[in-house]
């Protein structure tokens, strides 16, 4: 082959692989502008074409008792959980990065494991669980279970941050006289914030969506947000539904959005004070 | 007392570990545990069921082929998708990879939004494009290319986007972390020695990217096979999943002994591919690909 024929193949080689990029990017997101644009459509009927725009289907929504209880239900539970889940997640990889201990190796798998089990199965087990004990659905449970849904990956994520804290800060700390508590509050979490941030973020969008295990663990009468557009959707798609989804996305695109331009900020403002903290 | 401890005391450790350990314990291990005693259990009647222990469940599981052409649909959509995941997903992870485009952080950003807005939301909005009165119908139909509305939304190809659209993300961060653990100097290593950007790419780039690659396929496959949400909004009765029929089998028929072995069966059938993969390729790449 001849280098100019070559050069030419490798070209028409990388744009192909931008074409296919394009078209993947697009298929992830027409959907969503779809729904979006949908949800000023004035039509009765949730579909196209588009007859005028309204927002008629928005203030529809805002009168909706049973949609506006289910997004409190629901953000609730993903408030409680992203605390819990942080807390725990926090204790859990610092206990697996700084220490040895026996059965480590398998913790640090069994972890994951809700990550890979599929819902429906981890919703059934619960389930049968409470049946075979003869105990009722309740909140509680619920909470408990979202956490056990976001713990995997509150876990990698505040554990790959602590993989690059030096553990000799610590140790300073305590050889001056720092209690273990203090140590810990003073050095490792400050130092672990952007990474308990985004754990406390990935835990609220997961216990916000959760939908299939959702499904099988809310107490009877229950609506979360995502059941309840899931039964607003056994009826038919209307424009209400698409007006729903908008705001749904403006609030979850949005809180992490704001969340790691302020987190952003903030580390910037600390650097200015602080010497290169940083070592891998 | 605090004084005789070591500096880094597993007895701290324990303490520290134990809300995720009894949190693992009581809503992972005992509910599989207890759910895989279930399985031998009497089925009364809906909502009742005895102790007195039989094989009648995984008897009627494995002579009744109704459940088996369940579980052959659930494997084969799930491989189609972690399939068609694979290919679709290479080329965005690396192009994101290879290109000199400045702002790659954005690209990467736009693959992580789509985790953060609901999945049903994201499920839902394909009946905007697929439905009658969908994106693509109402062009065809102004365009004068059909007459009447296609029937693409409650077919088994709609669940099949559904799902590719929920994990491609997955698929091409997974695939992104591996090529970005590749040294570069490889790739022109090999450049310098003459192979052709095809060769090299055939020869360096795409065996030290496919733990990424199997990572992916192997996680689209299970959550694939393991969706009930995507089937449910998108497919008709026909296109039901293994999962649909687990969550018909105890919320409507209350059989709760048949629903355990066959989310028993579930658990095993995707176990046993997860257990291959981890055979070969260890957990780490999963790791990464999760955590990245």
């Amino acid at each position: 082959m001849k280098p100019a024929r070559r050069k030419q193949e490798g070209r028409w080689a990388w744009r192909l692989t931008g074409f296919v990029t394009l078209c993947v990017y697009i298929f992830m997101f027409a959907p969503i502008a779809a729904t979006v644009i949908l949800s000023f459509n004035a039509s009765m009927f949730g579909g196209f074409p588009m007859t005028g725009f309204s927002l008629q289907w928005y203030g529809k929504l805002m009168a909706n008792e049973a949609v506006l209880a289910a997004f409190r239900t629901s953000l609730w539970i993903a408030l409680v959980t992203a605390a819990a889940t942080t807390a725990i997640g926090v204790v859990t990889s610092f206990a697996l990065v700084r220490f040895d201990f026996p059965g480590k190796q398998a913790l640090s798998t069994l972890v994951i494991l809700p990550a890979l089990v599929p819902e429906t199965i981890l919703g059934v087990g619960l389930l049968v669980l409470i049946k075979a004990v003869d105990q009722p659905r309740t909140l509680l449970l619920l909470v408990l279970g979202h956490i056990l849904l976001a713990v995997p990956y509150v876990v990698l994520i505040t554990q790959a941050r602590m993989v690059g804290i030096r553990r000799v800060y610590e140790e300073a700390a305590l050889s001056l006289g720092a209690s273990r508590f203090s140590s810990f509050r003073e050095i490792t979490l400050p130092l672990l914030i952007p990474a308990v941030v985004a754990g406390a973020l990935l835990a609220f969008t997961i216990s916000f969506d959760n939908t299939s295990a959702s499904l099988f663990w809310r107490p009877a009468g229950v609506e979360t947000m995502p059941t309840q557009i899931l039964s607003m959707l056994k009826i038919s798609i209307s424009p209400e539904i698409n007006a729903l989804g908008t705001v749904m996305i403006l609030v979850t695109v949005g809180i992490p959005l704001i969340g790691g331009v302020l987190m952003q900020s903030l580390t910037k403002l600390r650097r200015r004070g602080e010497p290169k903290e940083e070592a891998k | 007392m605090k004084n005789r401890w070591t500096l880094y005391d597993p007895r701290l450790a324990w303490m520290l570990i134990a809300p995720v350990l009894l949190l693992l314990i009581f809503f992972l291990v005992l509910p599989i545990a207890v759910m895989s005693v279930y399985t031998f259990f009497t089925f009364v009647t809906a909502g009742v069921e005895t102790s007195a222990l039989t094989t009648a469940n995984w008897h009627e599981f494995l002579t009744d082929s109704y459940y088996h052409g369940f579980l052959l649909k659930t494997l084969r959509v799930g491989a189609v998708t972690a399939l068609l995941c694979g290919v679709l997903g290479y080329f965005p992870a690396y192009f994101i990879w290879a290109t000199s485009f400045k702002h790659k952080w954005l690209l990467l950003l736009l693959l992580i939004v789509p985790f953060w807005i609901s999945f049903t939301i994201r499920t839902f909005s394909w009946i905007n494009i697929l439905g009658e009165q969908g994106v693509i119908n109402v062009a065809l139909i102004k365009l004068g290319i059909v007459s009447e509305p296609l029937p693409m939304l409650y077919t088994e190809g709609a669940v099949i986007m559904g799902l590719l659209h929920f994990l491609l993300p997955y698929m091409i961060l997974n695939v992104y972390v591996s090529l970005e653990s590749i040294d570069r100097t490889l790739i022109a290593a090999a450049r310098s020695m003459g192979c052709t950007s095809a060769q090299a790419f055939r020869e360096v780039t795409l065996p030290l990217s496919l733990p990424g690659l199997a990572a992916g396929l192997l996680l689209c496959f299970v959550l694939a096979a393991g969706s009930y949400v995507t089937p449910q909004l998108l497919g008709s009765g026909r296109d039901a999943l293994f999962g649909n029929l687990i969550y018909d089998t105890i919320m409507s028929e209350l059989n709760w002994p048949m629903g355990a072995t066959l989310s028993i069966v579930l658990f095993v059938v995707l176990g046993f591919f997860a257990a291959i993969y981890t055979r070969y390729m260890g957990m780490s790449q999963i790791v990464k690909g999760l955590g990245g």
